[in-house]
This record gives C-alpha cells, structure tokens and sequence, in this order.
C-alpha cells in the first residue's frame, strides 16, 4: 500500500466526518469513536513495522512530483509519534466515555477530539512547512471547540486568551512561512534543507529560524511565551485537559526538533544556545510553579514546562545520544503526562476540590487509585526502570558528552523537584485521614474510570521496561535527524 | 511596488498590535484581523509582485505570475476567516455570560472560582 | 413570500432581495463550473451562495429563511465533508497517491464533447463546507438576539 501513511489522518477524519450527522446519539458517538481509533492504532502499528523493513515511507498528495506538491513523510519518528497519539487518544476518548454526561457528550465532543487528532497526526506525518500550518489550524480550531465546550464563565474568560495567542501565533507562523518561501524559493521540507546552505546571507536564515522557534515555543509554552498556559489548561474538563497537556505542547516541540535539526542547525551557533538558554529557562520556571502551587491540576501543568525543557535541552544539543533521549522522553512524556491528568482529574472528581489541603487519605478508599497514581508519579521522576529514567539518562549523557555540565546537573536537579512535586500530592492526597466524606460527582464512576487510567499507566510502565525493545526503533527514528541526506534522498527520488 | 506594499504591512502591523494592545475586546479582534491581513500581504509580496496572466493553462500565454503564494494565501484567509468567526462568536457568548467586554475584568488565573 | 411583518417598513428591500437573491444564486453557479479552467471555483461559489442566503436572512428574518429553505447546515457541512473526502479516497483504490484525480472526454448530449473531472466533485464538497460553515456561523449569532 503506497497510501498507508495517509490511513492515521484519513480514518479519523472519516469517523468524525461520520459521527457529525448524529451528534445526539451518544451511544453511536463513543462507539465509532473508539472503534476508529483502534483500527487507527493497528494502522500505525502497521505502519511502524512497514517502515523499520523498507525504510522511509512517502506519498505525493495528487500525484504531483517532490518538491512541487505537497509530500507527506512517514519516516520512524513520525510514525512512532503517530501511533503514540493515536493510543493515547484512544485511552482519552475510553476515559471520557465515563467522564462526562451524555448532555456534553451530544455538543460534537467526539467529533472535536477526532478532528484534534487528524491535525497532530498530520503534523508528525507532513513534510510540507505551509502543510505543517495548515495542520497546525485543524487541531488548533479542534482544540478551540473543546476548551470551549460547557461555556462556564471562567472557561470563556480563558479561552479568549488562549484564543488570541494561538490567532497570534498562526500570523506569525504565515509571515515565518512567507519569508522563508521569499529567501528559498521552496516550501517542501526536504527541498529546503536542500537548498538553505546555498542561501548567501544565511543571518536572514538565522532571523527566520528564530522567527519559526517563537511559534512552536508559543504551542510548546517556551519561557517567555508560556504565560497563557497555566490559566487556559486549568479551567478545561479533564479529559480535554489531559488531550491538550500530552499532545499539543508536544507538537510544538516535534515541530522545533524538526525544523531545527534539518534546517537551521547549520551556519552559527547562535540557535543552539538560544535555544539552550530557553531550555534551560523553561525548566527552572517549571520548576518553580511545579513546587510552589497546591492547586493538583498546577502542579501537574507546571510538569508540562519541565518536560518541554528536558526535551528542548536534548533536541538542541543535537547529537546522535541527545537526541535519541530527548525523543525517549517525549513519548514517554506523551503517555505518563495523559495519565497524570486523568489521575488528578479523578481526585478532583471524587473530592470536589482541586487543592491538596481538601483531600487526603483517598488511599484507603480506592487502594489501586491510590498505587496507580503512585507508579506514574515515579515513572515520571525518571526512578529506574520506569519509562522516564533512560531519556533522562541519555539527554544527561549527551550532555556531559558535548562538555557541558550545568545543563545535565539542572536536568538531574529538575528529577528532584518533579520527584517532589507529585510525592506532595500522594502525600497530602492519598496518605492520611479522610478530611470528610467524599461525595463528588465521579464517586460512582470509580470502578470504570480506573480500567483505562490503569491500563495507559501500564502501557507507560512496559515503555519503560521495554526500553531494550525500543532501541533500534528509536536508533531508526534518529538517524534522518542525525544526517538529513537520508530524509532528503526518500523524499526527493531523482 | 514591493517596497510600497512593504510599508502598507508595517503599517497595517503596527495598527493590528495597537489594536490588540487595547483593553475592548472587539478592538483586539479587529487587531487580530488586521494582523493576518499584513501576514497575507506578505506571502504575496514574498512571492514577488509580478504581472503575467492568471496562473491557468491557457495558448499562447508565456508570462505567468507565481501561483504558490495565491493558493497559500487563499488557504490561510480561509483559515483566518474561519477563526475571527469563531473568535466573534465567542467575544458574544462571554459578554453575555461574564457582562462585560473590557479585558482588564477579565484577569485572574484562580482555577475554582 | 411572507410580508406579513409590518411594523418594519422594509418593502423595498424586501421586494429587491426576492430578485436579487436568484440572480446572485445563478452567479454564483456560473462561478462555480467556471472554477473548472478559469478563476472561481468552489470555495468563492459557496461564500457567493452564503451572501445570498444572509441577504435574504437580512431582508427577512431567520424564521421566514427557514421555512422557505428548511436545511440543516451542520449536516449540509457534513456532506460536504463526505463528498470531498470520498472524491480525495476514490484514487487509492486504483493504486494511485491520495488526492489524486482523474479525468477523461466524454461525448455529452446538448454539449458536445466535454471533459468531466473528479476535482468537480470534491469542488462541489468544498461549496457544501463553505455555505454550511457560513451559515451555521450566521445562525448562531443571529439566533440569540
């Protein structure tokens, strides 16, 4: 099948285009929504196995030649992180099934996650920087329609702001794309990477690259542009939350670890250390907010940043090592931070409060809740062998391997703090007495809402324990960064 | 003419950062208007300003203007388009809900209120 | 037509939009099939549609605009969607990348020759998408008031 990387953005597509003409039956909705992304999910596994044997896969979309059309790109990263959004979308829309009434459930909410996961796929799948934008708007318009779903007044309040600095955003995107198109001559990735070492005065290639880093750090919250995150994520119901918080961000910083290592690495160091510096800025304001609030859902936000910086350090150091940690970590981040949110989102559910100082003792009450959260919250402290130690370890390695060694120690620091800011919360929310009766609307729900919770943790947990397995998949998904002549030849064929 | 229309961008810029600068929220959705706008000026001009037939396959014709930078800024006034309506729909829904369009009421980042 | 609404004394605009409306709606027809080899097309076609749609939407009001042309534009977006997407699908069963099109010369009665395109059809998706889209917008500002 020549098509096969099209399947992850079309069978998603189809199903909510489907499920428009029903938006009341909610039976039908959660059915064909979780039937296709399980399809989905085979279809990327498929994909995943085709492209380790035969190598990158492409498709011209109508049949129009390289560098003319636009070109969608399957190589190992791309479809690892495709086939890591389709599961977790998978598990988001399972979860959401029980989360939320059946009047919300009938405002197209299913429609808007599938249409949100057509544009992320479409993002890790494209090789086109204008086919980047354009999927950038569909899970962008997607994500809109969801934070705004339920119309509280404090939820509209946030999505205005979350709004304009997306709107702003994408102008910028269009002038970054515009001004590239104006300097090379050429929009389709491959070409470009081609062609921008020809470029005469490769300071302009410099400003355009600091230009397209400002709007994937406004998607992937980069210190300074990271003010809108906190407010807007917060106010969102949690599965939406839990959406947003493992997939957008992260689109964000795929789009950094791919334009920068294939087009605006070379020439000056001057982008390496910005965006060193912005890396290691973004984790030590994570750092903070991530110790400094008691609010459950902030804490876990505030993780996000950390994260982000983890992975933007390894992405700018740009070596073989670095980079295969900085992308162990995203899909390791991917799965656990999904989990987390849905985890808080329950103990926001059960005790009608989002701050640590209303809860305490859930433990005795739901024992598997309580461990559940436990293993994900070491997983993502990176406590060996859960799934987010050897990312770190290879992002530290690659660290101390380039000679630098205020970055590695932050990152290690950073373990710390993150350690400490979800111990709190096992702490001060499943430890101890009962503070009063907890009657909170998900109570009843309990039993159904930890089948997918538990069952995404452990996913993360085999990730983890899997890492051996994973090696010469990850090693395959680097190599295109490493040296771009490999990404190039399999788009461009003479 | 490329110089010319450069300045009409820096113009229509800085009245779109005004306006979004302003505290009523309907001036910043203008200013968000007025912002896509100069993006899409300049994907044309980037694309050079030439004159030449329509980019359609006609005899007999050899002068054509590049037809790159039309179907992008087609597609992104499409998107923009979309997005100021949903952005208005929304500015209506939360001055009915919160009584107010001014932004400086609309502070704060408590998550339970 | 229903001018039963007599407090506002709209006559003129209401006697101009009833004509006006169909000549902009064969306009935009005429722009739409000549999106074929020349500028127009789908997209600018529907908005066309759209306009004429809300002029009437203006001249009257959204009640009259539904019963005299009761659809539904969420589904009518849907159905856009469907026919686009189905015309982008049809390629892959032939082998051929996605998106990709076909088109061949056919002897038409009345026409003569002429040269039949499946970017027709996903054209006429993309019209479904833009009038649906629009209008939904349109409603669901002017319902409220």
């Amino acid at each position: 099948m020549i098509n096969l990387p099209i399947f992850p953005i079309v069978i998603p597509a189809l199903a909510a285009i489907f499920l428009l003409f029903a938006p009341k039956q909610v039976r039908l909705q959660r059915g064909v929504a979780l039937g296709a992304l399980l399809v989905t999910f085979a279809v990327t596994v498929l994909l995943i196995f085709t492209v380790s044997q035969d190598g990158i896969m492409t498709v011209n979309l109508g049949n129009w030649p390289a560098p003319f059309g636009i070109t969608l790109v399957s190589d190992m990263l791309s479809a690892l992180l495709v086939a890591t959004s389709t599961l977790l979308v998978f598990f988001i829309v399972w979860f959401a099934t029980y989360y939320f009434s059946d009047a919300y459930e009938s405002n197209y909410v299913y429609v808007a996650m599938l249409f949100l996961l057509v544009g992320v796929n479409g993002a890790f799948t494209t090789g086109d920087i204008f086919n980047l934008f354009v999927f950038f708007e569909v899970f962008l318009i997607s994500s809109y329609v969801l934070i705004v779903l339920g119309g509280k007044g404090v939820q509209l309040r946030e999505s205005i702001k979350y709004l304009l600095v997306n709107v702003i955003a994408s102008a910028l995107f269009v002038m970054a794309v515009a001004l590239l198109y104006g300097t090379v001559g050429t929009l389709s990735l491959a070409d470009l990477a081609q062609k921008i070492p020809l470029v005469e005065n490769q300071s302009v290639i410099t400003v355009i690259g600091v230009f397209f880093v400002i709007v994937f750090g406004l998607k992937g919250a980069l210190v300074p542009l990271h003010y809108w995150l906190p407010g807007s994520y917060v106010v969102a119901p949690t599965p939406i939350l839990a959406m947003f918080g493992a997939l957008l961000t992260k689109v964000g910083v795929y789009s950094i670890l791919r334009t920068y290592t294939l087009l605006f690495d070379g020439g000056s160091a001057f982008m390496q250390n910005f965006l060193i510096i912005l890396a290691v800025l973004t984790i030590v304001i994570g750092m903070t907010g991530a110790i400094a609030y008691n609010d459950v859902k902030l804490i876990i936000i505030y993780n996000i940043m950390i994260a982000v910086g983890v992975i933007l350090y390894g992405i700018a150091l740009n070596t073989q090592t670095s980079l295969e940690g900085a992308l162990y970590y995203l899909i390791h981040d991917m799965l656990i931070k999904a989990a987390l949110f849905m985890l808080v989102g329950m103990m926001i559910g059960i005790t009608k409060s989002g701050q640590l100082r209303d809860m305490g003792g859930l433990i005795t009450r739901f024992p598997l809740f309580g461990w559940t959260f436990f293993i994900a919250a070491l997983s993502l402290a990176g406590i060996p062998p859960l799934s987010g130690f050897f990312g770190k370890l290879l992002i530290v390695q690659g660290g101390v391997g380039e000679g630098s060694l205020f970055g590695p120690l932050l990152i290690l620091l950073s373990s710390l703090f993150v350690l400490f800011s979800v111990i709190k919360i096992f702490l001060y929310g499943f430890w101890g007495e009962e503070k009063r009766v907890y009657d909170g609307p998900l109570v009843p729900y309990m039993n159904r809402l930890i089948v997918p919770t538990f069952l995404l943790v452990a996913v993360a947990v085999a990730y983890g324990f899997g890492a051996e397995a994973m090696h010469p998949f990850i090693t395959q998904a680097i190599e295109p960064l490493v040296q771009p002549e490999i990404y190039i030849d399999a788009v461009i064929k003479e | 003419m490329e110089i010319f229309v450069s300045i009409i961008i820096g113009v229509l810029t800085m009245s779109a950062v005004y306006m979004i600068l302003s505290k009523s929220l309907l001036r910043i959705i203008i200013g968000t208007g007025l912002l896509s706008h100069a993006a899409h000026l300049l994907v044309l001009t980037m694309g050079g300003l030439k004159t030449g037939a329509a980019p359609v396959l006609v005899d007999g014709v050899t002068e054509y203007t590049d037809p790159l930078p039309q179907a992008l800024v087609l597609t992104a006034i499409v998107i923009s388009f979309g997005v100021t309506a949903f952005f208005l729909v929304l500015a209506y829904r939360a001055y009915q809900e919160l009584n107010t369009d001014n932004i400086e009421e609309m502070k704060g980042t408590e998550s339970n209120d | 037509m229903n001018r039963k609404n007599d407090q506002v004394n709209d006559v003129i605009l209401q006697t101009a939009a009833v004509i006006i409306f169909f000549i902009i709606i064969v306009f935009s027809i005429n722009l739409f099939f000549a999106g074929h080899y020349s500028p127009g097309g789908g997209f600018i076609g529907g908005l066309m549609t759209a306009a004429a749609l809300v002029l009437l939407l203006l001249a009257f009001d959204s009640k009259t605009l539904a019963a005299v042309l009761p659809f539904d534009y969420r589904k009518m977006t849907a159905l856009g969607l469907v026919i686009a997407m189905l015309t982008s699908l049809h390629s892959i069963f032939w082998g051929r990348p996605f998106l990709t099109h076909a088109y061949d010369k056919f002897d038409l009665p009345l026409l003569g020759e002429q040269t039949l395109h499946t970017a027709i059809a996903f054209d006429l998706g993309v019209y479904l998408v833009v009038i649906g889209v629009t209008m939904t917008i349109i409603q669901t500002i002017g319902e409220s008031e």
